[in-house]
């Protein structure tokens, strides 16, 4: 039930932003939504209602840079998958890091990896191989024919 | 700015989870700044997770962790299950809880050694580790290995433990109570251990949620959470238990929130075991043919807290995309708040009490001053520091007697 009430919430706030909402039950559920929207998405997450974030997931597809942040609603046992999709070429997004601490090091990690940049991160250094890789080439990229 | 002095601890050990250097920059005795370093070792597991069959990643996932080797593949089989929408057997969940539970008591007792050990206390190192030896006996008896037990696969576990051991287990259980209570007596009503980690390290209910800590990191600062209670899996909700909570966020309340959860494993592993005598038959593992396209979103609590796997699956035999996230990565950013304004000789004991990566820890390196070059501290010098803490409070309690 909390479920179907979230998405609710949720659809009634972000109208616009929402591309696909996915429920795999009542504990799993995934949303995409645009990329510009991430700020106010995470926003309302966190602060209004309360969710933890876990860590974000980012990957390689055909599609472009997907991300995935995973947000988990303690007290109902849900994971809640924000999903974005990032530009092949120019991928970037807004960090979440000025608003909690928990995504500093994972932006830093998916920056290093993967290349994506975090705009206004406070400090996006390399976190895994700082010093021993080379500049510019990101060991988690794919290439597709 | 005035000088400040770096003191390194670090870089890395190669048997570690997660090797790391800690860089302390202090001012006299109280460390002003805190940086962290890793990658020293970085083993590419989740690339490499790509390019093996779901069967084998469950022996790559084992070997992220020596100490907490079941976590990893609890988690990537739960992440994996979901995909796949299987339930496995009520057996093959009491075996998989079991062996959860037992993980948890030789971690927790592995944790209280050694933070005695920077205390100053190495008899209580050495008895906490001596009564850590059967707990692994019982973990040879059941898988054939001491660590990295190779229990887990898709749809079940790989062994059964039979009726025949079970009073074995019991037996073992009640004599790791009865030493349980015995280090739980040293350490709560030791005056000189409340000295030294009461107020010391304190971690806020609002820094553990901005820095999303997890397992007895937030559960000392009175954040309950715990994935085993919010999002059950394997018997967990089969079973009774309750989730042990402190309020204090200091290094007494992780202790103390270990020492306590060490009771609840045990009385989750005895219901297990009555489980397994009811649910005499039943597959320990059901046959899994192929792993459908989806994403799995994998929680498992984890000795040190939730470890979360998120495997994207193409359909084929191996995943497409497999991210591990260790309790670590979150518990260990919080060293920033817990350490700074501390002394030197608490900083130690603060490190330790979120149970990060032990042997990194211990390896502190021999530290430089940054501008002269000049040697300050080495390894045993720095936990001497604590040491001659400890010493000192034991001494002004006596005169106090």
């Amino acid at each position: 039930m909390e479920a179907e009430l979230l998405i609710e919430n949720f659809k009634e706030k972000f109208k616009s932003d929402i591309l696909e909402i996915a429920v795999k039950n009542q504990k799993r559920i995934s949303i995409t939504v645009k990329p510009d929207s991430i700020i106010n998405v995470a926003a309302f997450l966190y602060r209004k209602e309360g969710y933890r974030f876990i860590i974000a997931s980012a990957l390689h597809t055909k599609k472009g840079f997907e991300i995935h942040y995973h947000f988990s609603k303690d007290n109902l046992g849900l994971v809640l998958n924000i999903h974005v999709i990032l530009d092949m070429d120019n991928p970037q997004i807004e960090s979440l890091s000025n608003m909690f601490n928990a995504s500093n090091w994972i932006e830093r990690e998916m920056h290093e990896l993967f290349g994506i940049n975090f705009l206004n991160h406070p400090n996006q250094e390399k976190l895994i191989s700082e010093g021993n890789w080379a500049e510019g080439v990101y060991p988690l990229r794919k290439e597709f024919k | 700015m005035s000088k400040k002095t770096l003191i390194p601890i670090g870089p890395y050990h190669p048997l570690q989870e997660e090797p790391e250097l800690f860089k302390l920059y202090c001012d006299g005795e109280i460390v002003k700044d805190i940086k962290w370093v890793t990658g020293y070792n970085h083993r590419g597991i989740e690339k490499l997770s790509e390019s093996k069959t779901y069967e084998q990643v469950f022996f790559l996932v084992e070997r992220i962790c020596g100490i907490c080797s079941s976590s990893h593949p609890f988690a990537f089989a739960n992440a994996v299950e979901e995909i796949a929408d299987i339930e496995i057997t009520d057996r093959a969940k009491y075996i998989r809880s079991i062996i959860g539970e037992l993980e948890r008591i030789h971690s927790h007792l592995l944790w209280v050694g050694l933070a005695g050990h920077f205390l100053g206390y190495n008899t209580l190192f050495m008895w906490a580790w001596k009564y850590r030896e059967p707990v692994l006996d019982l973990f040879e008896m059941i898988s054939g290995n001491r660590n990295s037990y190779a229990m887990f696969k898709v749809g079940g576990v790989r062994r059964d433990i039979e009726e025949t051991k079970i009073p074995v287990i019991k037996k073992v259980l009640d004599d790791v109570k009865k030493k349980t209570d015995l280090l739980t007596g040293a350490v709560m009503d030791d005056p000189v251990i409340h000295a030294r980690t009461k107020g010391v390290g304190i971690l806020s209910k609002q820094d553990i949620i901005d820095y999303g800590a997890v397992g007895p990191t937030a559960r000392a600062s009175g954040v309950a959470i715990d994935v085993r209670k919010d999002d059950p899996y394997a018997a967990y909700p089969l079973v009774n238990w309750k989730v042990i909570t402190a309020e204090a966020g200091d290094v007494f309340a992780k202790a103390q929130v270990r020492l306590l959860e060490m009771y609840e494993s045990i009385y989750i592993i005895e219901q297990c075991l009555d489980g397994l005598k009811k649910e005499k038959t039943g597959d320990i593992a059901l046959k899994v043919k192929e792993i459908p396209e989806g994403i799995g979103n994998g929680r498992a609590e984890a000795p040190r807290g939730e470890v979360f796997h998120f495997v994207v699956s193409d359909g084929s035999n191996s995943p497409a995309r497999h991210k591990i996230r260790a309790p670590s990565y979150v518990n260990i950013a919080t060293f920033k708040k817990s350490c700074i304004g501390q002394t030197i000789a608490d900083a130690t004991i603060s490190l330790a009490a979120v149970d990060p990566c032990y042997c990194c820890t211990e390896r502190m390196a021999v530290a430089y001053d940054i501008s002269s070059g000049e040697k300050i501290m080495n390894a045993s010098e720095l936990i001497n520091e604590s040491v001659k803490k400890t010493n000192d409070i034991k001494r002004i309690i006596k005169s106090k007697l």
